[in-house]
């Protein structure tokens, strides 16, 4: 049979990322896939040798706008370690809580954007209806919608008093209360499970041997989650990583379904066991050293390494993303399903292409 | 079967989700980081705000006394805010007016 190869992306009406798959296929089924990317590339590791430490957590922040908070939560602890500044508790928690918002609300758009590629529009409709007000609570908070701006090295630079406290935990019992009447219809609608159901099935075996983080890897029946290493405040708070053992697109709906409520139920505990004092500790002299850093993204575990010389400037900073990790599943998954189920599986490793790219 | 049908009827009852813009609009939260703006009178021109800006959108020149900013490039951290020894640097909670051109704000001690 002949085979043609046909460009998935980097515009695609469901893929809002500028991602290209070139996928050979047979007939209608996908015999190899490559990826071909470098259209978003920012140089931002580069600009650390011209910002000073601290400039650096706003440009870490803007690595990706999803994941802004850990971004700069994973760099400032690195630097933490290297200076060895202690975080005051209330500044852990308050990562913590704006940590978890920022899960929330990924996962929210995630699913939204999950629904648009099988073309459930209502449905996307539905969750970033309640995505907005997540990201309601962010703006009350931290002060912008999306990057926050709120993370310093030592700290955070914005406190909440006990009405916000009480109004997030009010906002929050909404949102929990709205995910759970959309719930049945992420779980048992009959189209999405025919659409998601033995589609890109990823074993435990493969997971490891890929090396696939966050909720890929969870989905497959492996419970590693790195908030259970206990940084920031995670340490004090309960929780069980979310897992599913199927391993497919519906399997990793599933796991981040769980985590939905999983965030909701640490910002409560966080919320509820705030301590008082210090929101920021003094920052003095400058960094040396050099450190690895690991935090638990919404899309899985995202790795800095810091290399400071004394300097105002930092000599290296290296960003190992999620989505990195994940594009060998990706490569993986493809071949053998049919073109029409591409947008589904690409979309299921949530795949973040600015955040790769940096 | 249907599972999305409790959730249409729930949304056909409880009106719609979305504002009637510009008839209707949300007030901007106190907290929101919008617009810089430079209680030029209190400033010293000690150029703090300017070494410390992350995206360097702000300028300080002591000879003539002006203080000047790039609203279009700010990506409203904060940082300024928080340094500023005089304390005249604050964030309005609203966003600038769109522009079709990128403007410069420059303030002038005397103006
Ligand atoms: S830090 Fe404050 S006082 Fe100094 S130049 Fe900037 S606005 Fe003026
Ligand atoms: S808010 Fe941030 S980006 Fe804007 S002028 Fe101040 S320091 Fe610069």
């Amino acid at each position: 049979m002949r085979t043609s190869v046909i460009p998935f992306g980097p515009q695609h009406p469901v893929l809002p990322e500028p991602l290209q798959l070139k996928l050979t296929v047979e007939d209608e089924v996908i015999t190899e896939a490559v990826p071909a990317l470098g259209y978003v590339h920012r140089g931002l590791e580069a600009l650390a040798q011209n910002r000073d430490f601290h400039q650096m957590v706003q440009v870490t922040e803007r690595v990706c706008g999803i994941c802004s908070v850990l971004h700069a939560i994973c760099y400032c602890q690195g630097l933490e370690d290297i200076m060895g500044i202690t975080v005051p508790p209330r500044a852990r928690y308050l990562r913590v809580i704006w940590g978890e918002l920022l899960r929330l609300h990924s996962h929210l758009l995630w699913m939204g954007l999950f629904a648009d590629s099988f073309g459930f529009e209502s449905l996307f409709m539905q969750l970033w209806k309640i995505r907005e007000r997540v990201l309601d609570i962010q703006e009350a908070t931290t002060g912008n919608r999306v990057i926050s701006g709120t993370i310093r090295v030592g700290g955070v630079s914005r406190d909440m008093d006990a009405r916000q406290v009480h109004w997030i935990a009010d906002q929050l019992t909404w949102v929990a209360h709205q995910v759970r009447q959309i719930e049945p219809v992420l779980r048992e609608d009959f189209t999405i499970r025919r659409r998601t159901e033995g589609k890109g099935v990823l074993t435990s075996a493969q997971a490891r041997e890929l090396g696939a983080v966050g909720p890929v890897l969870r989905a497959s029946g492996i419970a590693q989650d790195i908030r259970q290493t206990g940084y920031a405040a995670y340490g004090e708070l309960d929780f069980e990583p979310v897992t599913a053992t199927a391993g497919d697109c519906h399997a990793r709906c599933m796991v981040r379904l769980g985590e939905i409520d999983q965030s909701i139920d640490l910002i409560h505990q966080a919320l509820d066991r705030l301590p008082g004092g210090d929101i920021r500790s003094e920052v003095r002299g400058r960094p040396q050293g050099e450190t690895l850093m690991r935090v638990e993204q919404p899309r899985g575990e995202v790795v800095y390494y810091i290399r400071a010389d004394g300097g105002k400037t930092l000599s290296r900073v290296r960003i190992r993303t999620p989505t990195f990790a994940n594009i060998p599943v990706l490569v993986k998954l493809l071949p053998g399903i049919f073109l029409s189920d591409v947008p589904v599986v690409v979309l299921s490793i949530d795949p973040c292409v600015s955040c790769l790219e940096r | 079967m249907f599972k999305m049908t409790p959730q249409i009827l729930r949304n056909l009852i409880s009106g719609p989700a979305t504002r009637a813009y510009p008839r209707q609009i949300r007030p901007p939260f106190p907290a929101t980081r919008g617009r810089l703006v430079n209680d030029i009178a209190q400033c010293n021109f000690c150029g703090a705000c300017a070494v410390k800006c992350p995206s360097v959108c702000i300028e300080v020149d002591r000879h003539l006394s002006r203080w000047s900013f790039a609203p279009h490039i700010c990506v409203c951290c904060g940082v300024c805010v928080e340094i500023c020894p005089r304390h005249c640097l604050r964030q309005e909670p609203a966003t600038g007016p769109p522009a079709a051109q990128k403007e410069m704000v420059a303030l002038d001690a005397k103006s």
